[in-house]
């Protein structure tokens, strides 16, 4: 080995280290930061190293395409808060696409000349990658809406989609099998492509998190598999710890949910709600104006805030972040209880609110902040729905039944900000709203805290402490 | 060859308990900015892809490589630049008051 090859491993194993680091950091926000650090230095190092490579006749290429990398690059990395579920997952896909092509490139490349076992890999990191990449497009397109979010679906809808990816499966072997039938190649890029539409096809917006978290794994797996492909033990690191992450992401998700992965992917939710709807309509439920909510939540000494999509989609966390120094002003103790399935992604919503300044040791997580709800004067939900809905205890009948859920309903008082009456994502109707200490407040998740905000405002200016 | 495979295969598995241990550990507080971060690690396909082009065996693997480095270079400079930005906003109340 050359003494510059020498050079190359090492910035390729010092770059895996800081990897791992980076990783390590993420652990706490205190030391996150370092995290990014680290991940970009050995970014960087790895890249450098590369260039050294003998290989490497020709720079042109690799400087226009890692120029135009970075002028695409930027815009995503600037995009708002509210949209980064979506920029996940158009990254995904462009994770993918990469792996994809310089597995396809590998395969024409190498021909027939490759080991059973090198040959099995590639088309492995071609089917994953492929089916990522349409599938993460999909899943983008629902996400900002440009698709419907509806979930559809059709009878046999699951054997279809898995006998087209059996096809894709089935074809790989046999080109593993008998290497010299090349021409069989673009079916085995070209079928999973297809497969991961019709993969995010029946999948509704509640399932993004998941759904998201499941194509992380995938991605990160199609990167390993390539490593595998050029023996790059670095490749092979970085994507199992991608695969990790996102199988971890993708574990917890279904857990809140209560649901399988098969469920997730297999079982559309809630596109049909027989009986349950009917009957409801007689059942009443209060309202209250922003007045009443402000002299409720001034008198109260503890208030949980539980935020949901809505939230996000109203833009709504700057005024909630006035809401909450208002109410701490006035002594009032607030904290808020997100849901891990609360909005588009995981830990979408502990982002919104750390934008809009929050301090992060005031969101707490399920587990934690059950147990307060009992001692909790006021518990005000903010564009969420399913994840409050007290019958995913109670009514063994109910879609959601057994999904671990905030107890809003032991607050002494719920107030819940919608636009209206209607259903959740899930289509399923929420018993929270016809209880006795529950108040409807109907409005603009936006407008009507800033109401509230401005009620507790005058209402201080009335009576100085 | 065939040890070579082998060692890649601890390789990957190693990677995978201690990704698995180590991501188990990151606070639900930061899982968004986790997937970006990952993401951006995940980026360093980037390197297949130079290899790919700067050898220029073939003018279709030269194109397939440009498309696939200018996509994984996108990923690494948006990625961690979002997950920094994302980080810079969390504050706890504590560092917050001093």
């Amino acid at each position: 080995m050359q003494v510059s090859q020498y050079i190359i491993e090492i910035t390729y194993l010092v770059a895996t280290a800081l990897f791992i680091l980076s990783l390590k950091w993420m652990s706490s926000p205190s030391t996150a930061r370092h995290g990014v650090w680290a991940g970009e230095l050995g970014m960087v190092l790895a890249i450098a190293g590369t260039l050294l490579n003998h290989g490497i006749v020709d720079y042109k290429w690799i400087a226009i395409a890692l120029v135009l990398g970075t002028i695409i690059g930027v815009p995503l990395g600037m995009v708002q808060m509210t949209a980064v579920p979506q920029r996940t997952a158009l990254s995904h896909a462009f994770g993918a696409l990469c792996v994809t092509l310089v597995g396809t490139a590998e395969f024409y490349l190498r021909g027939s000349d490759v080991s059973r076992f090198t040959m099995s890999v590639l088309c492995m990191e071609v089917i994953l990658g492929s089916l990522t990449f349409t599938g993460s497009l999909m899943a983008a397109g629902k996400l900002q809406e440009v698709l419907p979010q509806r979930p559809i679906t059709y009878k046999g809808q699951n054997i279809v989609n898995l006998g087209v990816l059996a096809i894709a499966i089935g074809l790989a072997a046999f080109v593993v099998m008998h290497p010299g039938h090349t021409h069989v190649f673009p079916f085995i890029v070209g079928i999973p492509l297809l497969f991961g539409v019709l993969m995010i096809i029946p999948i509704g917006g509640a399932d993004m998190p998941t759904v998201i978290s499941l194509l992380n794994s995938y991605a990160g797996l199609s990167a390993a598999a390539m490593g595998f492909v050029l023996d790059s033990k670095l490749l092979i690191v970085a994507g199992a710890l991608d695969g990790a992450s996102g199988f971890i992401l993708s574990l917890n998700m279904s857990k809140a949910m209560n649901r399988s992965f098969s469920n997730v992917l297999f079982g559309a939710f809630g596109q049909e709600q027989p009986g349950g709807a009917a009957g409801q309509e007689t059942r009443s439920v209060r309202s209250a104006t922003a007045e009443e909510a402000a002299a409720i939540l001034s008198a109260a000494s503890r208030v949980v805030i539980v935020p949901g999509y809505g939230l996000a989609v109203a833009q709504a966390q700057h005024k909630v972040r006035e809401l909450y120094d208002a109410l701490t002003k006035r002594g009032v103790d607030v904290k808020f209880g997100i849901h891990p399935v609360a909005g588009r992604m995981p830990g979408h919503m502990n982002v919104l609110l750390a934008e809009a300044d929050i301090p992060y040791d005031k969101l707490l997580d399920l587990d934690e902040i059950n147990g307060e709800f009992p001692q909790t004067d006021v518990a005000l939900v903010i564009g969420a729905n399913d994840v409050t809905n007290p019958a995913a205890r109670t009514d063994h009948s109910s879609p959601i039944y057994g999904m671990p859920i905030l107890d809003v309903d032991k607050a002494r008082t719920v107030m819940v900000i919608k636009r209206g009456m209607s259903p959740g994502f899930a289509g399923i109707d929420n018993p929270l709203y016809y209880l006795d200490q529950t108040l409807m407040l109907f409005g603009d998740a936006k407008s009507f805290v800033g109401a509230i905000v401005r009620e507790l405002g005058s209402a201080a200016q009335d009576q100085p402490r | 060859m065939k040890f070579d495979l082998m060692t890649d295969l601890y390789v990957f598995m190693l990677a995978a308990f201690i990704g698995f241990e180590v991501i188990r550990r990151v606070s639900p507080l930061l899982h968004t900015p986790l997937m970006s971060l990952t993401n951006a690690l995940d980026a360093i396909a980037v390197v297949g892809a130079i290899l790919l082009v700067g050898a220029h065996k073939s003018t279709f693997s030269t194109v397939l490589g440009t498309i696939a480095i200018v996509a994984a270079t996108s990923n690494v400079v948006g990625g961690f630049l979002i997950t920094d930005r994302m980080l810079k906003m969390f504050k706890s109340s504590r560092t917050k008051k001093s």
